[in-house]
């Protein structure tokens, strides 16, 4: 099972995989193997906004009506604190580019982590259990309000996609904070260097992927016919 | 690809300070009446911003062309989806024929042929 | 002088230590991440639910010999159909190639030692098998009655079947094949061996790549759309019920979108499968390499915007059915161009006739019909005529089982002395071939033509006057079944009393033939340089298998 490899470099870089000739290309065929999975995420969200975008085509006013029923400023303040989760992820990476301590690794992820918990928290207290409470959460006890007439039914169309859209998000959010756990404890264990940092920078592709998904849901979903 | 890139920090934080700008352009812009374009500069931001994070955090600025095909091949076949779809459903209403020529001019004029 | 290629040093007849018996006991399969083991992991799994979808299909023949129905009840005869379109679509015909032949073949023919994630590739079984699992469970506790199809709002708020087990299932299913054609994408533009270009990759390895395209530009789709599904049903919330503004065609839109590139998965993979038989039993590269190649992109492109000619007659708006119709005609085109140069490559050829030529010629034939009543089909005015009838069933049969099935046998004989060492009994093989491709025609051949006439499909019941064509039908499936159970005996019996099969028993160009039969584990000893074209045979005049 030796590698009688065509280069005759033997001194394996930690976290070599032996299917590979050598690490640059184990890296390459790890970023580009993550590229086609967020091309995949692209397309699964996809499938909702375009639903999405087709039912507020049919359905303006109604969908109006819905997004007034959110608050701009707790969309404006997550996508805020998502917008400073990226750029600490990508001091994290930056970090072991330039051969950091691992400390400093880790306080980077540490406070993505805590961006990221932040962002859940906020939403699922702030909107989600008001939400719930004042009985605009579809499937948990919906119900019309007058004043919306004859487009209830598609108003209620409209917080079906808030939560289904926002929830998958949340659901992307919790993965790459587990994601982030395991590569904190993986930088605690002296795994990462200069030479060899692909997972962190292959994470970091996904977390700033979750935070365009968020960049388009806020004001797809809170800014719709604006506040005036 | 573009591993071996280090991005300096002062690009990052300029990237950061330009997203949260624009975020609170788009939330401010969300509060003057602009008619239809208010959804056109939402999502004009919104491209802005994704541009931003995809070319700088994730470093496609400094990435192989096979990266940047790749992205451009998730969001064109989202576009087909739109598209198609749309193409259907916004269209369902319209008349069958268009008056000035459907059955209404070329039938009669082949039918002396016939 | 040797007509095949590349004879960089000696290929040793039998490898004493090769991958099926480098180490032994369930954990070393269960937990392998060896391609070629995870290949017949899931050849045992896949071949497994082609039974029972097969059998679901041989009840619903039996069935359909009575105009009244002989056997079951309307609503068991729905969940048999529904269940037969699942356990098929799904588990059998979209990971067949893909999975089994693809897995085992990709490394070997770039001089690669694996795939790019070889434990991704593991788990990417264990999706399958959950899937799979969590469809036959949804059979055996009641079934499902909404068709392969799902469409709501029979499926989201009134049918009373296992809609949301299944639809489970099928998701999860689709993540294995998400991870799959991630993993074929990153290995074949990584991971090729010194001096493999694109365009000296052999044809099968193209038609895999177009595959993988579709596998992960579409799939995620028919996810969320299964997700969003689970959710009406659950929630009652009424995004695709016309009673509280929702549009069931938007389901109808988004699980089409890929359901329709989703049969191009399940005819790429076969298509690459033919090149490549063509090529070795003809002794002749193949004629326009490229254009077969780009052809197979080609494809993988324009099926992704065709779907709406399963929606013309719907309500869908026609406009939107005009743009569809004439892209479905240009998906054709390159189908087309594949079958020419197939021709052309059997012209002046040196052919021979063993069972894996037989099954690729039988394959230019049958996909042939099956593509050209697809191109009536595409038709507008013609498909409101024949939509919903038996002419759509006869149509896909013909180029999924006719088509794809035939050349998932043709590549299973062709690469079963390398998967296993050993050969099989070619007079048998043929033998089966041919009952296989009489016992196919007298099934689907009437078809067209009842569908023709008018009898509608997916009905327990049909008119009196249909009846001598359904009783040609089921009689031609009796013969069908006969037929595939036929190579499961032999190929069973030559993992034991099989003759020894050398490395390249066929004598053909390929990588995958330059290293034991069965392969080491790490594939090849040394990794190759490629220097030549593929398919490089050098005619002799005279060379027999």
């Amino acid at each position: 099972m030796a590698e009688t490899a065509v280069h005759g470099a033997h001194a394996h870089p930690p976290g070599f995989a032996h299917q590979f000739e050598d690490i640059e290309q184990q890296r390459e065929a790890g970023t580009l193997g993550m590229w086609v999975f967020l091309v995949t995420e692209i397309l699964f969200f996809g499938g909702m906004f375009a639903s999405y975008i087709i039912y507020r085509s049919l359905h303006y006013p109604a969908f109006e009506i819905g997004s007034h029923l959110l608050e701009v400023k707790f969309g404006a303040l997550n996508t805020a604190v998502l917008i400073c989760s990226s750029l600490t992820m990508a001091m994290a990476i930056h970090s072991a580019q330039v051969g950091r301590s691992k400390s400093t690794i880790i306080f980077y992820l540490i406070l993505t982590m805590i961006l990221g918990a932040a962002f859940l928290g906020f939403k699922f207290t702030f909107e989600w259990h008001r939400d719930y409470v004042e009985h605009i959460m579809p499937g948990f006890g919906f119900v019309f309000r007058p004043e919306w007439g004859s487009n209830a039914p598609q108003v209620e169309m409209f917080m079906c996609f808030y939560f289904f859209m926002t929830g998958l998000h949340a659901l992307h959010m919790i993965v790459g904070l587990g994601v982030l756990t395991v590569l904190a404890i993986m930088t605690a264990k002296n795994r990462f260097s200069s030479e060899y940092y692909a997972p962190l920078e292959i994470s970091g592709l996904y977390w700033h992927f979750v935070d365009i998904v968020w960049i388009f849901l806020f004001p797809l979903l809170y800014l719709i016919g604006g506040r005036y | 690809m573009s591993g071996h890139v280090v991005v300096p920090v002062r690009i990052y934080v300029t990237v950061f300070l330009a997203l949260m700008s624009l975020t609170a352009l788009t939330t401010g812009v969300a509060y003057i009446d602009l008619g239809r374009w208010n959804t056109v500069a939402a999502l004009a931001i919104a491209v802005t911003k994704m541009l931003l994070v995809v070319l700088f955090f994730m470093h496609v600025k400094y990435a192989t062309g096979l990266t940047r095909v790749i992205i451009i091949a998730g969001f064109f076949w989202l576009g087909i989806m739109i598209a198609l779809s749309l193409s259907d459903e916004l269209t369902r209403g319209w008349e069958i024929v268009p008056k000035a020529w459907g059955t209404g001019m070329i039938m009669p004029f082949l039918s002396r042929f016939f | 002088m040797s007509t095949a290629t590349l004879d960089l040093h000696e290929v040793p007849a039998e490898a004493p230590v090769n991958y099926l018996n480098a180490s032994y006991g369930i954990k070393s399969w269960l937990l392998t991440v060896d391609h070629k083991r995870i290949c017949l992991l899931y050849l045992a799994a896949i071949n497994v639910m082609f039974l029972v979808g097969g059998t679901a299909a041989v009840l619903m023949r039996l069935h359909l010999i009575e105009p009244q129905g002989a056997l079951f009840e309307p609503e068991t005869y729905n969940k048999l159909f529904s269940t037969h379109g699942i356990i098929m679509v799904f588990f059998f015909l979209v990971p067949s190639i893909p999975a089994t032949l693809g897995n085992f073949l990709i490394p070997l023919m770039i001089g690669a030692r694996d795939v790019a994630f070889p434990k991704l590739n593991l788990m990417s079984w264990y999706l399958f098998m959950i899937g799979a699992s969590l469809a036959l469970y949804a059979t055996l506790t009641g079934g499902v009655d909404t068709g392969w199809t799902f469409y709501a709002p029979y499926s989201s708020t009134y049918s009373h079947s296992n809609v949301i087990a299944a639809a489970l299932g099928i998701f999860i299913a689709g993540f294995s094949s998400i991870l799959t054609g991630l993993n074929f994408i990153v290995t074949i533009h990584k991971m090729r061996a010194p001096g493999m270009t694109w365009f000296r990759l052999p044809l099968f390895i193209w038609s895999m790549y177009a595959t993988s395209i579709i596998f992960v530009l579409g799939t995620p789709v028919i996810a969320i759309t299964l997700l969003l599904l689970g959710a009406e049903r659950l929630l009652h919330v009424g995004i695709f019920d016309p009673a509280i503004g929702g549009d069931p065609l938007l389901f109808q839109h988004l699980f089409w979108f890929y359901s329709h590139p989703a049969v191009y998965i399940m005819i790429l993979p076969g298509m690459g499968v033919v090149s490549e038989l063509i090529a070795a039993f003809s002794r002749k590269r193949i004629f326009g390499y490229s254009f077969v190649a780009f052809s197979s992109l080609a494809i993988a492109v324009i099926s992704f915007v065709v779907w709406g000619h399963h929606m013309f007659v719907t309500g869908q708006s026609v406009y939107a059915g005009l743009i569809f119709s004439v892209l479905s005609f240009l998906v054709a085109i390159p189908s087309a161009v594949k079958v020419f140069n197939w021709t052309a490559t059997l012209y002046k050829g040196s052919i021979s006739y063993q069972a894996p030529m037989l099954y690729a010629l039988g394959f230019i034939g049958l996909f042939t019909i099956g593509g050209l009543t697809g191109m009536f089909l595409a038709s507008l005015a013609v498909d409101v005529h024949l939509n919903g009838t038996y002419f759509v069933v006869a149509h896909f049969h013909y180029v999924m089982v006719g088509g794809a099935v035939m050349a998932y046998l043709g590549g299973l004989h062709y690469w079963w002395p390398k998967m296993t060492g050993r050969m099989y009994p070619d007079l048998w093989a043929r033998f089966a071939a041919l009952v296989i491709f009489v016992g196919f025609n007298l099934t689907f051949f009437p078809q067209f033509m009842v569908g023709y006439l008018g009898m509608p499909r997916r009905y327990a019941v049909y008119p009196d006057e249909f009846q001598v064509f359904n009783v040609m039908s089921s009689a031609g499936a009796s013969i069908l079944g006969i037929g595939y159970l036929i190579p499961i005996i032999y190929l069973l019996w030559s993992l034991k009393y099989g003759a020894p099969a050398g490395p390249n028993p066929w004598r053909a160009t390929g990588l995958e033939w330059k290293t034991a039969s069965p392969p080491p584990t790490e594939n090849f000893e040394e990794i190759p340089i490629v220097t030549e074209e593929a398919y490089n045979y050098v005619p002799t005049g005279v060379a027999r298998g």
